[in-house]
């Protein structure tokens, strides 16, 4: 039987190493085969668009002050999910996400679908304080973001940086993005070159002081497009069952 | 000598036939009972990949036989809830909204529907307990800025307040008085005590009487001659001491200064009418329903 010829791969070393490689290469490319159709698990739907420049530096906002570690961004198919925060969350959803931003923690709220939701005010009146808007809530305070004047000199390099890792950001949107960057966060401006390279972008003053590029613009931005961006009537959930 | 019962001679498990400075190696089988059921992982995962979803291939996955998959299965328990929930609600989508106190049974489902959707979509700012917060309102009081009764609450909660895009939200727009440079301070000092002076509150007499012109003049048309307010404008009545964004001096000056446009969101774009009608009943069932 086979187990009574074992004794032969414990003493002969050469026998012992093929085979040792042959087991490790099998693990190797049940994690690594999946990767290369990663492609297959991405739904096909409409909608979903690259970020614009002030809504990347929002997310980048969003990471650096850690909001993923009490806040996911990923809603599961479960029916008590689905009832209080919408729709599951697609792979199309954050396919240009670098890194996205899942999570793993729920001590706040899911935040995956949280665009549109609350009006700009609340989110500046929630983020400054939030005990202001919810008594019971623990979520800590940002009131510097009102303050801080947004670091924007470098987000054509942020485009690009993502175009890098498979953003498909254009020659023309890394071009424009500071110029982007500022006419969604300026009411006076005229957006329309700003839509056609960024659909649905919305563009307005975003926290409360017009006169002013604030860090809290930039992550209420991105807090207000989060979710809004896919179209559902383009998603056959038939042809996405997993 | 007898026999050393480790010899398979004497029924022991006899040794693997080695041994290190007289220490032998025991031939022991592995516990039956671990060993049938490790066999019996194996045999379970063998049926489980035939049945369930389990090797990615190219294009794909395997997709068991039984078509099982999260989605879906997320998918169904919503469509059961919908279907329980249809039975609890039966109608509530076409019974006219002011009829619906007359099923009493659908208007209580449809009230305890609307106090779970109100915690889900409502309490980050109008509070957990409705109470509002500043510049929330407060909707277990009588006081409505747009109107107490079912269909105004509905109207309210499916259109919203100040949504651009949306040809039916509530529109009004107070002018910023001071910012604008329509009043001046001594103006507006003068016209927050005649407001001073409707809610009662303490206030300097010869202002507040210089005050009432400037009122007459620029805010009856919205809030009404004598601070009553007005409905179909959303300006607050001014009289009966409770207040949006404060009452005291400070916040009055800059109410009438800076003005102000509080905003709701037009839930029909993302909630079902009959959630909609739900949250109606619900609110309008807090205490100061009309």
């Amino acid at each position: 039987m086979i187990f009574e010829n074992h004794g032969k791969v414990e003493r002969n070393v050469t026998i012992l190493a093929v085979l040792t490689l042959v087991v490790v290469l099998i693990g190797g490319l049940v994690q690594m085969v999946p990767l290369f159709f990663l492609e297959n698990t991405i739904e096909k739907v409409e909608g979903v668009r690259p970020y614009t420049p002030l809504e990347l530096a929002g997310r980048n906002i969003y990471i650096r002050e850690g909001c993923y570690t009490c806040h996911s961004q990923m809603i599961r198919p479960f029916r008590d999910e689905a009832e209080r925060y919408g729709h599951y969350s697609l792979a199309a959803e954050s396919m240009y996400d670098h890194p996205f931003q899942w999570g793993s923690k729920r001590t706040g709220p899911d935040l995956a679908r949280v665009g549109g939701r609350y009006s700009d005010e609340w989110h500046v009146q929630h983020l400054t304080n939030p005990q202001e808007v919810v008594p019971e809530s623990i979520m800590p305070t940002y009131p510097f973001l009102k303050k801080r004047e947004l670091q924007m000199a470098d987000i054509a390099a942020h485009l690009k940086a993502n175009r890098t890792v498979g953003v498909p950001y254009t020659d023309e949107q890394i071009e424009h993005a500071l110029a982007d960057l500022k006419t969604q966060a300026d009411p006076n401006a005229d957006p329309t070159d700003l839509q056609r390279r960024y659909p649905k972008a919305q563009a307005r003053d975003f926290d409360g002081d017009p006169t002013r590029l604030t860090e809290m613009d930039a992550l209420v931005a991105y807090l207000q497009m989060l979710g809004t961006l896919v179209d559902f009537d383009s998603y056959v959930p038939e042809q996405n069952r997993r | 000598m007898s026999v050393d019962p480790k010899h398979s001679e004497a029924g022991g498990p006899g040794t693997t036939g080695h041994e290190w400075d007289g220490i032998q190696e025991l031939n022991n089988p592995l516990p039956r009972w671990w060993l049938w059921i490790f066999y019996a992982t194996i045999a379970f995962a063998l049926v489980w990949v035939v049945l369930y979803p389990a090797i990615p291939v190219p294009g794909g996955y395997t997709r068991g036989t039984l078509g099982y998959s999260t989605r879906g299965q997320g998918e169904q328990a919503l469509a059961d809830l919908q279907a329980d929930r249809n039975v609890a609600l039966k109608g509530i989508d076409t019974i006219p909204l002011n009829e619906l106190k007359d099923h009493p049974q659908l208007m209580q489902a449809a009230i305890e529907g609307g106090r779970s959707a109100f915690k889900v979509y409502c309490i980050q700012c109008h509070g957990t307990g409705a109470a509002g917060a500043k510049g929330y309102p407060n909707l277990n009081d009588d006081d409505w800025l747009w109107g107490g009764s079912m269909e105004e609450i509905h109207a309210t909660i499916v259109n919203g307040a100040r949504q651009p895009d949306n040809d039916n939200t509530h529109v009004s727009a107070m002018p910023a008085f001071g910012r604008d440079g329509i009043l001046t301070k001594g103006q507006i000092g003068d016209v927050v005590e005649h407001v001073l002076a409707l809610s009662g509150q303490p206030h300097n007499a010869a202002m507040a009487v210089r005050g009432k012109d400037v009122f007459a003049a620029q805010c009856a048309s919205c809030h009404g001659p004598n601070g009553e307010g007005m409905r179909e404008f959303g300006a607050p009545n001014l009289k009966d001491g409770i207040w949006l964004y404060g009452g005291d001096r400070a916040t009055i000056t800059a109410t009438v200064t800076n003005s102000r446009a509080g905003v709701m969101p037009a839930w029909k774009e993302k909630l079902p009418e009959s959630t909609i009608r739900q949250l109606t009943a619900y609110v309008h069932s807090l205490g100061g329903g009309e």
